[in-house]
């Protein structure tokens, strides 16, 4: 068990490295010159050139990637020049909150979805199984950002409900409380897709499993329904759901960019946003950088709880 | 059948092995010795059955034989060439001389194809034809196997498993090989249905002067389609000869064990031998005899040497890998 | 399946047929935008700004600039249309390419791209475009590429694991053996087969790409100005929300029916190619079989709800089944029809006896064995007749906690393939410790001990260590060990053991049943044991029941069967399977398929391959005939009807 987690944690290493190396080419490729954008139009021949060999920008280009990435490793992820702070300050400052918001979707998403789909594998032909494909269909066909800025419409401008934008009060505010008057949007929207697919994925999971020949074992020893239901058959078709799990928590990452957007929640969705539109080149490398690499981790732990649950997979 | 009967087909020391490859972070893969060293011999006119049990091996040879996977040592030498080094063209050439009927006639016919596109695949890429003659012979295979020639039209799911056995039969036939190798190929089948195919084939061997490499676990079949019987264990043939003498004077005691669990109908009579253990780990081979460690007369040299493949008999034709097997003793209760 | 019964399928679905039915509304619409009289989309009359829906002029109201709402709405479906398509069919196109290559060669090829799959996978999708933005600039087409690039790997993920499982069928071996090239086999027989999940697959994702380019132009990243679609507006609806709700409701609206029109579209036509949804396996069962209701108020009524007498439990028979009649049910549009599975089975068992019921595939063996404890699977299955009595009580409609007071109790059921009937996630110790624990209210400890001890009674070598071992951990005969252990848990009465030897090698079989014998014997259970193998019910049951096309044919001791069978079924049976030592014996194969059961002849169901066939078998039902201790349903015995 312990070797697994330490073979993967390894393996994350080449992928980590893999990431690093097509975000520093892609921001690599990025037309124009830097060293123009961050001076403006005005600048001299001088300066520009004087720029352009602080950023290193006339070597070679895996000079620069070895230089970057050996800064990074040290903990400098260069300076955003829009922002004039270092881009790890900002990155970390912006992570907080994005993760706050992502997290508590996949919570809400998972626990809803999986329920949802249980309850309507086990209510096949029933009134819940029609109501849990509407709900489905609408979640998976909506546009979330369009969604959240409905929700917004609704219950903070017409019904005030729920405050409109931002993390916390702008006055007064910073509590616990507070902070989840203002979470409650923007988790919900971003909860509603992943919800659809999750519960479209457990039900039909289910509905395999509950067919398989120790599904009928189980009922043959005349175990209750429950355990039949709960430890035989639920805890085989997770299995299958963990993986997708993983990869819904990067679909809720990337839709957070859109929810940040509406519900102005100070993450790293927008800062990304906002660096691309403003070519801060060391901001969205840093930014995109450091979630990807959540993101593999998040998949890293799906994989060993995947493997904690079924000994089938080997080392 | 005598030895001056043409050599068609000769098998010497072929070896396969699989896994045993590094791994990242962890201990090597488990080397799986699928099989090791066999010798058979195939000659014209042969009905030849290989019998075993699960990881015998015997399916991989069946695949080596075609190409379908290469062995790791020895020689499988057709007409003296050696097939294991042939590739491309070369392989294909031999397409039209040794062909295949594979076991689950569902899984080996294309969903999307109709019958006729199926039969005339092999004319179509291994035989010089004009497409009048490919119609032509496909009817007439069609008719080999006893089948209505408007089932040409149709596709592989609207049959049922012996109708399509059949037509897997018809597709091994149409290029007119020599040698047709069988992998199992009723033991899919309902047993009213086998006896259907089996009948088939004892025919269509008569008419057609085909010689047959017949793979099954099951010996009665063995016995019934067969001259000649190799029985393998955990990768390598531990008896071969005469399926009379095998099955009646077995000299092997695995042959003996296997003979002795067949369960007979009409006399209520449990099983009274045993077969101890369990099948070693075929990436654990036992040294010496492989079947030392269930033998019911192993001794301390069973489990050192290894013993060879040697002729009994009066021609030598029978043959078994045991010290003790020209004197060999059934199972005691 | 035909085309036209797929086309009967689709429509058959009437959500299916609605998506159909807004997906080309939404193409007509598009499409003729150009002809349609609308007002030019991008003409702006500030005198017009921000008028609601329905003003005059402005049919759906007009946005900041004074723009006609429905006209852009219109043009900015058009875009959003073909961006999704667009970048649907280049990802389709690039990622199925990248996985019929990589699952038919495998090797260095497949790990390379698999591997470059993964790099793009490991990010998050959303990032991941956005990058691609970032490097080609804000614009309508670089927002499809990158749209396009991001869902490679999807596709490509999805074609290859579909494709990995078809190179290994032996219809690929065989176009290799017919002489074909690569490139013939992957294009000419993998890709046919590989195309169903492309356009579920791209089903699946065309309404995503849809929302994704949407949302791309909402952040402001694709479709500049001029150029408009749903999703830019959206965006720029977004500023004027309080004052002109519209602006910035009615584009997402449009979006939101569009993609479920898709998803309904793609979710019928996942229906239709999906062969495994196709199968109905997407339909659970039951906890216990459906009881026809007739049969239900039958077995109602007071003089027929029997309990377990005590006083003649001793003389009774431990299970009789009478007259049972399972059949499957099959909707075909709207009619439905039946299959006669099982059709008038009666049998009876005693204590310390074995009968063997002995039939091919399609015979009803096993689900007259499932029937008796309600377990065949409820859709299609129902018991429309009969009567299963268990120490004289009835167990069909039964409660179905009295059902399960039996199941693995005081009936147990041993299975076919030891490989799938046992969890593949809970140890082997636990799935035999947890019917004791439930069936005797034992603690944890208790029932260890027990399933120990069971594991020693059958003769599992090493049974402490192997406790916590998982079924993948054990080979197929120590794993049909567990299954009778499991089975013995409860000291049962009668056992049924369906076709448990059937998958085992021939001396891992004979272990077996000679472990089954003993206990047998020990244990004095009643034990049913079917089969198909003449052989094996003899070495092990003393009576014999042969069944053919749901109905029994012959019973009778296995002695009487085999030297004198009374039906022509069980004489060529017997006569058709080739025996050892008697090679001599040419094989007489009985010609023809066992008729369809949901299409059964009137008369006698073996009379078309009969030898022995006479005009009168066609013409009614044959019942079964008493001879002396046997039974035959076959008009040329003499005998009493039963």
């Amino acid at each position: 068990m312990y070797r697994y987690i330490l073979k993967r944690l390894i393996l994350v290493i080449p992928v980590l490295l893999g990431i690093s190396v097509i975000v520093f080419l892609i921001m690599a490729m990025l037309p124009g010159d830097a060293a123009q954008a961050i001076l403006g139009s005005f600048a001299t021949p001088e300066n520009l050139a004087r720029v352009r060999s602080d950023l290193g920008l006339d070597e070679p280009l895996v000079t620069r990637y070895v230089i970057w990435l050996g800064n990074m490793l040290q903990g400098d992820f260069g300076r955003s020049y829009t922002l004039q702070r270092p881009v790890l300050d900002e990155v970390l400052d912006r992570l907080g909150p994005t993760l706050l918001l992502a997290g508590t979707s996949l919570v809400l998403a998972s626990i809803m979805g999986m329920l949802a789909g249980i309850i309507a594998a086990m209510k096949q032909f029933g009134w819940q199984d029609a109501l849990f494909t509407f709900i489905v269909l609408i979640g998976i066909s909506t546009p979330s950002f369009w969604l959240g800025l409905m929700f917004v419409l609704l219950f903070s401008l017409n019904l005030g409900w729920f405050p409109v934008s931002g993390m916390t009060a702008v006055i007064g505010g910073g509590g616990v409380f507070d902070v989840l008057r203002h979470l409650a949007l923007p988790a919900v929207t971003l909860a509603v897709v992943a919800t659809g697919v999750i519960a479209r994925l457990t039900r039909s999971t289910m509905l395999e499993v509950l067919r398989k020949d120790f599904v009928r074992s189980a009922r043959a020893k005349g175990l209750p329904e429950r355990t039949v239901i709960m430890k035989h058959a639920y805890k085989n078709a997770l299995v299958n759901i963990i993986p997708v799990l993983g990869i819904q928590a990067g679909f809720v990452i990337g839709g957070a960019v859109y929810i940040e957007t509406v519900f102005q929640w100070p993450g790293i969705g927008r800062m990304l946003v906002n660096a691309i539109l403003t070519r801060d080149v060391l901001l969205v490398q840093g930014g995109v950088v450091v979630v990807a690499a959540i993101y593999v981790l998040i998949n890293l732990t799906a994989d060993v709880f995947q493997h904690f649950l079924d000994p089938r997979i080997s080392v | 059948m005598t030895a001056d009967t043409e050599l068609l087909l000769e098998l010497r020391g072929v070896e396969r092995t699989f896994g045993g490859e590094r791994r990242f972070l962890a201990p090597r893969a488990p080397t799986i010795h699928a099989v090791n060293g066999v010798d058979l011999e195939l000659r014209r006119g042969d009905a030849l059955g290989v019998v075993g049990e699960s990881g015998c091996g015997k399916s991989t040879v069946a695949r080596m034989i075609m190409g379908i996977i290469n062995p790791t040592g020895g020689t499988i030498v057709y007409r003296g060439e050696d097939l294991s080094q042939l590739r491309g063209a070369h392989r294909r050439r031999i397409y039209r001389k040794i062909q295949f009927v594979f076991q689950d006639p569902q899984s080996s016919l294309n969903p999307r194809k109709t019958v006729r596109e199926i039969l005339q695949a092999p004319m179509r890429h291994l035989l010089d034809l004009t497409p009048a003659q490919r119609e032509h012979k496909a009817r007439e295979l069609m008719d080999r196997v006893n089948l209505r020639e408007e089932f040409l039209d149709r596709h592989p799911h609207e049959f049922s498993g012996g109708q399509a056995q059949r037509i897997g039969i018809a597709r091994a036939l149409a290029v007119d090989p020599e040698i047709l190798i069988l992998d199992e190929p009723v033991s899919a089948l309902d047993v009213s249905i086998q006896a259907q195919i089996l009948e088939l084939l004892q025919r269509l061997k008569d008419e057609l002067g085909l010689t047959y490499l017949f793979i099954s676990h099951d010996l009665a079949v063995v016995d019934y389609l067969c001259e000649r019987v190799a029985v393998m264990y955990l990768g390598r043939v531990v008896e071969q000869g005469s399926v009379r003498e095998i099955f009646e004077m077995p000299r092997h005691p695995y042959t003996h064990v296997l003979l002795a669990s067949v369960p007979e109908p009409g006399q209520q009579r449990p099983p009274r031998l045993e077969l101890s253990g369990e099948l070693p780990n075929p990436s654990n081979l036992p040294s010496g005899c492989n079947f030392a460690p269930r033998c019911y007369r192993a001794t301390e040299r069973c489990r050192v040497e290894e013993p060879p493949l040697a002729g009994y008999g009066i021609d030598g034709e029978h043959r078994a890998a045991c010290f003790f097997a020209d004197d060999p003793q059934p199972p005691v209760v | 399946m035909s085309t036209s019964s797929k086309l009967r399928r689709f429509f058959y679905n009437r959500l299916a047929t609605v998506g159909l039915i807004i997906v080309l509304l939404v193409i007509a619409v598009s499409a003729m935008a150009p002809i349609l009289p609308l007002a030019d989309p991008n003409a702006t009359d500030l005198d017009l700004r921000m008028l609601p829906p329905g003003s005059e002029g402005r049919p759906l109201g007009a946005d900041e600039l004074g723009r006609d709402m429905l006209s852009r709405l219109i043009w900015g479906l058009r875009v959003s249309l073909a961006v999704g398509i667009s970048a649907t069919v280049i990802a389709a196109v690039l990622g199925s390419l990248i996985g019929i290559f990589s699952a038919f060669y495998g090797g260095v090829l497949d790990n390379t791209l698999m591997r470059g799959v993964d790099m793009l996978m490991a990010f998050p999708y959303m990032l991941l475009a956005l990058s691609i933005v970032a490097v080609l600039g804000p614009g309508l087409f670089n927002a499809l590429i990158a749209i396009s690039i991001v869902n490679i790997p999807f596709f490509a993920r999805n074609v290859r694991g579909a494709t990995v499982g078809l190179v290994r069928l032996e219809y690929v071996d065989a176009a290799r053996l017919s002489g074909k090239s690569d490139m013939q086999i992957l294009f000419g027989e993998l890709l046919p087969n590989v195309l169903p999940v492309i356009f579920i697959t791209i089903s699946t994702t065309v309404g995503w790409m849809i929302l994704e380019t949407a949302g791309l132009s909402f952040l402001g990243l694709g479709a500049q100005p001029p150029t408009a679609d749903l999703g830019s507006m959206l965006g720029e609806g977004r500023k004027s929300i309080l004052t002109a709700p519209h602006v910035a409701t009615l584009p997402g609206v449009v979006i939101l029916v569009l993609v479920i029109g898709i998803n309904l579209l793609g979710d019928g036509l996942r229906d239709v190619l999906d062969p495994y949804l196709r199968s109905g396996a997407l339909v659970s069962p039951r906890p216990a079989t459906d009881v026809d209701d007739q049969l239900r108020r039958r077995l109602d009524r007071p003089q027929n709800v029997a309990a377990p007498d005590a006083s003649t439990a001793s003389t009774r028979p431990s299970l009789e089944v009478d007259q049972l009649q399972t059949w499957f049910w099959q909707k075909r549009g709207r009619r439905s029809s039946a299959v006669r599975a099982a059709d008038g089975v009666s049998f009876q068992v005693e204590r310390g006896t074995a009968l063997g019921i002995m039939g091919e595939s399609g015979s009803g063996k096993s689900v007259t064995a499932l029937s008796i404890l309600g377990l065949v699977p409820t859709p299609p299955g129902r018991i429309m007749n009969g009567s299963i009595r268990y120490y004289g009580e009835e167990l069909i409609g039964a409660r179905i906690e009295r059902l399960r007071h039996y199941r693995g109790n005081r009936i147990a059921y041993i299975f076919q393939n030891p490989m799938t009937s046992l969890n593949p996630l809970i140890s082997v110790g636990e799935q035999i410790a947890e019917s004791v624990r439930y069936h005797q209210s034992v603690g944890r400890g208790a029932a260890r001990a027990r399933a120990l001890e069971l594991m020693h009674k059958v003769q599992i070598p090493d049974a402490e260590a192997r406790l916590d071992s998982f079924p993948h951990e054990l080979s197929g005969g120590m794993r049909q060990r567990i299954g009778i252990a499991v089975a013995l848990a409860n000291d049962p009465d009668v056992i049924i053991a369906d076709e448990p030897t059937t998958a085992l090698d021939v001396t891992i079989q004979a272990q077996i049943l000679k472990l089954l014998d003993s206990l047998r014997q020990s244990e004095g259970v009643a034990l049913v044991f079917i089969s198909h193998d003449f052989g094996v019910i003899s070495e092990i049951c003393d009576r014999v029941v042969v069944m053919y096309a749901g109905q029994v044919v012959e019973s009778g001791t296995v002695d009487e069967i085999y030297r004198r069978p009374l039906h022509p079924y069980t004489r060529r049976l017997m006569e058709c399977v080739p025996r050892l030592g008697e090679r001599a014996r040419t094989l007489e194969a009985i010609p023809g398929l066992p008729p369809a059961l949901d299409d059964l002849p009137h008369g006698c169901r073996f009379a078309d391959r009969c030898d022995v066939v006479m005009d009168e078998c066609r013409v009614a039902p044959v019942s079964l005939r008493a001879v002396e201790n046997r039974e035959a349903r076959c008009i040329r015995v003499e005998g009493q009807d039963v």
